[in-house]
């Protein structure tokens, strides 16, 4: 019970040293009123052989669906000797490495974590990681206030195609520091930001344009022309991307005549479990003249006294530990045990693994997409080039045919209608490397099955 | 013991300000400063053509244990910034009143008349009450 | 133990056309990919290292045997609280089913898990004492974000916008500050007097009409009780002020008081420190948020509710008050349930002897240093679960800082203390056992301490040249900074 190894003769020797009478005594500058009299909300404790038990019986009772959803969480194989080696102790229980010689694995694994995401997203600096995308996205925005010295007016144009939870994450995260964001509209028949429809922005002052590619549909941005026009206006760009996706498409720091500023994104699909929603991990990169407005921790290689090459924390004078209330964050974490996963997933995979991965699941979302539509009531929401995710309009609404298609076993996407309500009836779904012929034929014939007999009652 | 030159003036935040022949000033950070910043590794200057109030914060200086604001010690425009240091951060270091200059400032009207500076004496007492 | 010499960086080992191939779907053929714009395509792919399996499995090994950790090495650093991460939690968090589900999959095939994070949100209100716990903040700081942005939010809602200003001690860990000024709020700091108390009158002069409330630890950060805590408590609410709990600390005094008693009115709780999930190098960690009534209808979402047998999740539409949404999903649910296997394991007792043994390690472990010639920063106080040994003495003396015993530590093979905090105490380690050490392993490091001592006396520079026997020796923090060398570049060849 909780792991406590002393016996009585411990503490008997361990009171005399410290001259109580008993452990109670060590608690006497506590005011008596304020102690607790019970607990009694609290179960009683249960051995491991129990724990197991009761886990093993509630995970069971979730079963496993099979999983068309994607909307920022991705579902893609996972090699087994990603988390063999990030469940070694001397990964999982590590602390930050801030004693740099007894941490030179962590700080090491750190350096070629950052050295994969720049070569990914074609930027200069990375940092060891942040809570999330959505996080990141939210942290590239306060950012970019402060690396755009000509801007005075802290707006940020955000699309609608952004993923709407990273939209609330953002204003939550930003709105005591008196950022603005100006939302700008889809166009309804392609999914995407129309370049045209910025016009009216024209000659204003904008701090920074966040693009995210592929974007919240699935669809693909203008990147080229929404990079150079925000920087045309003075504008930094701030990209959100998925990193499977970037193995085929252009990364951020080669976008427009320029590229990007900043580039973040959600880091779970390499080599993350989707977990019911985390940990995860946000990836932020940059060009090098803004490493020092960039939150989070940085390792960096350098020498030891005796001229041997170590790693360590740097720019440590960004942080809160050093500047307190003027640090540029709060943030005192990375996420590392997910960061270390994705460097040996990243490291597995290399760049035919990883181009592979992304190809297969553009071409299964094709399939998905080519079969589901085959369906009467179903059919493309856009036109246009998309990665690994689609929407589908269907005749009647999503929530019961989703609810039927759970009892049949299938996580068949997302329901729209809280978030697009303008889009009618609509479902996103995705489909990865990790689905084959037969399960897209499986929710095909399910969902046919079921929308004749909703047709019919 | 703290170098601390009789020809310039000082700040309780330890600035120096020298007067330049054509009327305007020279600001950097004392020798006490920097001995207890340690050694820079970065250094940001304020841009050419700001205006400044007094006792705004217009550069930063960072080593590993700290990153200080540096605050204007008087109201005028930047005609002048130390762009050398963005290479060079250790000549504050090695040279805090020379080579390790920050920035030039044209005055105010009446700025340094409504300056609160200390002599080279005056300063030197602060640092001994202060125990450095 | 030794330590392997070193290990090259991953791209070293790369070679054209190696890879993990096993681990790769089958390509697709060109046609596939025909339907994505040229324009927009990458034209070659990224330069990631192509590595075999072995190599990369080799390589990920012998880098993880360069680090010091909980599972090897004796980990006492304040206010970390580097506690045993049981085996049993991480086996039943990764269980298959809890792995596998999305975060947007139907709540009817999630009651198990959304069981877990409800018991967990129910447990963590009682061992607090609050009225309602959030589990979505991801990190400590993330928690006292969600927790000062309540705070902002209550008064916003009473009408009172003038309220902008956060009093923190200034023994303060440093989040505090750099939270309040992400929430638009201006730091008032207050003194603590010599037996390490917040200052009393200081307090009641700082506050005002434009406070908005006070970050407390308790124990403080300096290792000890804030015993005048309901003192404090009145003092800042007649202001109209609210109570910000710090919850690093919570492991000194789990299972015998509860914030919510002392008159907190908002906590956040350290998931990995109190409740053993683990550091990981860094991260995951998670930072729940608990709240007293008044602060209810300001929780960020979503949380998990029950009705009848059924959970689901509340969102923006059941708390159209809440601060609102910090993470994407809804927070770091592994996590989650490690913390959730932990408190089952510990149960009711189990957070009793927590505090307990937390408090007596590190009593013990103050009483035998001190014994030792140490000198204590409090010696009149009780430690609570860590304690402050100052080495000025040592520093103006021998002129050996705590930096150099720090790291002359790591070569009788512990991991140091914290060190340099609290800014308060000069030359300070800051000591924190926790419950799960032996006393060997407490008595073990006393005499690895007097050893140090001795060094410091005899051969100096034996102590403040070390490290000796790490991977590396100490490095050029200086030339790191000046240098940047963040990234991975191939040498180019001659």
């Amino acid at each position: 019970m909780a792991f406590i190894p002393h016996t009585e003769s411990d503490v008997a020797a361990m009171l005399a040293a410290i001259g109580a009478q008993s452990i109670e005594d060590l608690f006497d500058e506590i005011p008596p009123q304020l102690r607790i009299k019970s607990l009694a909300g609290i179960p009683e404790a249960l051995n491991e052989m129990a724990v197991g038990r009761l886990m093993s019986e509630r995970a069971a009772s979730d079963g496993t669906l099979l999983n068309f959803i994607g909307a920022g969480a991705y579902e893609h194989h996972i090699p087994a000797a990603v988390w063999a080696i990030t469940t070694r102790g001397e990964f999982y229980s590590a602390y930050t490495p801030y004693q740099a010689e007894a941490s030179q694995g962590t700080l090491q694994l750190i350096y070629e974590f950052q050295s994969m995401m720049t070569r990914l997203t074609g930027m200069q600096v990375a940092n060891a990681s942040m809570y999330d995308g959505a996080s990141a996205s939210a942290e590239a925005a306060l950012m970019a206030v402060r690396a755009n010295r000509r801007s005075r007016a802290a707006r940020i144009l955000v699309p609608s195609t952004l993923h709407p939870h990273y939209r609330r994450v953002a204003t939550a995260t930003t709105h005591n520091q008196g950022l603005a964001f100006e939302e700008l509209p889809y166009c309804s028949a392609a999914g995407t930001i129309l370049p045209d429809s910025l016009a009216r922005f024209a000659g204003q002052d904008l701090t920074a344009l966040i693009i995210q590619q592929p974007n919240f549909f699935g669809r693909l941005e203008e990147v080229d022309a929404l990079t150079d026009w925000a920087h045309a206006q003075g504008a930094l760009v701030i990209a959100v991307v998925n990193p499977t996706a970037l193995a085929l498409l252009k990364p951020p720091g080669e976008w427009g005549t320029r590229g990007a500023d900043i580039a973040v994104g959600e880091g779970q699909p390499l080599g993350v479990p989707l977990s019911s929603g985390g940990p995860y991990f946000g990836f932020m990169t940059t060009r090098l003249e803004h490493v020092r407005q960039m939150p989070g921790r940085i390792v960096g290689r350098t020498l030891d006294v005796a001229g041997k090459s170590g790693f360590t924390l740097t720019l440590q004078a960004r942080e809160q530990h050093i500047r307190r209330a003027k640090a540029t964050s709060n943030i005192c974490t990375n996420q590392g045990l997910l960061m270390t996963a994705a460097t040996i997933y990243l490291s597995l995979m290399g760049p035919q693994g990883l181009t592979r991965t992304a190809a297969a699941s553009h071409a299964r979302t094709r399939e998905l997409i080519a079969a589901l539509t085959r369906v009467p009531g179903v059919r493309a929401a856009f036109t246009g080039a998309h990665f690994h995710e689609a929407v589908l309009s269907l005749d009647r609404p999503v929530a019961p045919l989703l609810r039927a298609l759970a009892a049949r076993g299938i996580a068949g996407g997302l329901d729209l209608a809280p978030y697009y309500p303008e889009l009618g009836p609509a479902l996103l779904v995705c489909a990865t490397e990790t689905k084959t012929a037969a399960d897209i034929e499986r929710y095909r014939a399910t969902l046919a099955e079921l929308m004749t007999a909703a047709r019919a009652a | 013991m703290s170098n601390i030159p009789a020809d310039l003036k000082y700040t309780k935040s330890h600035e120096w300000v020298r007067t330049l022949a054509d009327g305007g000033v020279e600001i950097g950070i004392s020798d006490h400063a920097q001995h207890a910043l340690g050694d820079l590794v970065f250094v940001e200057v304020p841009e050419v053509g700001r205006t400044l109030k007094a006792g705004e914060a217009c550069a930063v200086v960072e080593s590993v244990k700290a990153a200080s604001d540096v605050y204007a010690p008087l109201a005028g425009e930047v005609s002048a910034a130390n762009e050398a240091l963005a290479a060079a951060p250790e000549s504050v270091n090695k040279d805090p009143y020379g080579a390790g200059w920050l920035l030039r400032l044209k005055l105010a009207p009446g700025a340094l008349a409504a300056a609160q500076l200390l002599s080279a004496a005056a300063y030197r007492e602060l640092l001994e009450a202060e125990g450095g | 133990m030794s330590f392997t010499v070193s290990e090259p960086v991953i791209f070293e080992y790369s070679s054209a056309g190696r890879g993990a191939s096993d681990q790769w779907p089958a390509a697709e053929p060109q046609a596939a990919l025909a339907d994505l714009p040229e324009a927009l395509r990458r034209r070659a792919p990224p330069a990631l290292p192509e590595v075999g399996e072995l190599e990369a499995v080799r390589h990920f090994t012998r880098l993880s045997q360069l680090n010091f950790s909980i599972d090897t090495h004796f980990y006492p650093l304040g206010s970390c609280t580097m506690k045993y991460n049981p085996k049993a939690c991480n086996q039943y968090a990764m269980l298959p089913q809890f792995l596998a589900r999305h975060p947007l999959a139907p709540e009817s095939h999630g009651q198990g898990v959304l069981g877990c994070l409800y018991e967990l949100q129910e447990m963590l209100k009682e061992v607090t004492g609050m009225q309602g716990v959030a589990l979505s903040p991801m990190a400590g700081a993330h928690g006292e974000f969600a927790g000062v942005a309540m705070i902002r939010a209550y008064h916003r809602a009473r009408g009172d916008e003038a309220r902008n200003e956060i009093i923190v001690p200034e023994a303060a860990h440093g989040t505090n500050p750099a939270t309040a000024t992400m929430c638009g709020c201006v730091v008032r700091e207050v003194p603590v007097d010599a037996a390490g108390d917040v200052d009393l009158a200081a307090l009641a002069a700082a506050v005002g009409p434009q406070t908005a409330g006070i970050m407390l630890t308790n124990p403080s950060t300096l290792g000890v009780f804030e015993r005048r805590i309901e003192a404090v408590a009145r003092v800042v609410h007649e202001a109209g002020g609210l109570l910000y709990y710090d919850g690093a600390n919570l492991n000194a005094i789990l299972g015998k008081v509860r914030p919510g008693d002392m008159g907190f009115d908002v906590i956040h709780m350290n998931l990995h420190k109190t409740f053993s999930t683990p550091h990981g190098g860094g991260g995951p960690g998670a930072g729940a948020v608990g709240v007293g009534a008044r602060l209810l209808p300001f929780l960020p979402v979503p949380l998990v509710g029950k009705e009848g047998e059924r959970y689901r999740w509340l969102t923006e539409a059941d708390l159209p008050q809440s601060i609102g949404r910090l993470s994407a999903f809804m927070g770091n649910t592994g996590v989650l349930l490690r913390a959730y296997i932990y408190m089952r394991l510990l149960g009711r007792d189990g957070m009793r002897r927590v505090g307990e043994y937390a408090t007596l390690n590190a009593n013990y472990l103050l009483k035998r240093l001190m014994a030792a010639g140490f000198d204590a920063a409090y010696p009149q106080r009780r430690a609570s679960h860590e304690f402050i040994v100052t080495l000025k003495r040592q520093a103006r003396e021998l002129n050996v800082t705590a930096m150099d015993f720090a790291k002359r530590l790591l070569d009788y093979g512990f991991h140091a203390p914290t060190t340099y905090f609290p800014l308060l105490v000069p030359e300070c380690l800051l000591i924190e056992p926790t419950e799960t050490e032996s006393r060997e392993v407490l008595d073990a490091f006393v005499a690895a301490m007097s050893q140090i001592q001795r060094e410091a006396e005899q051969e100096p520079g034996r102590v403040t040249s070390a490290p000796h026997t790490m991977p590396v020796r100490r490095l050029d923090d200086v030339r790191a900074a000046r240098q940047l060398d963040l990234t991975w570049k191939p040498t180019p060849p001659p």
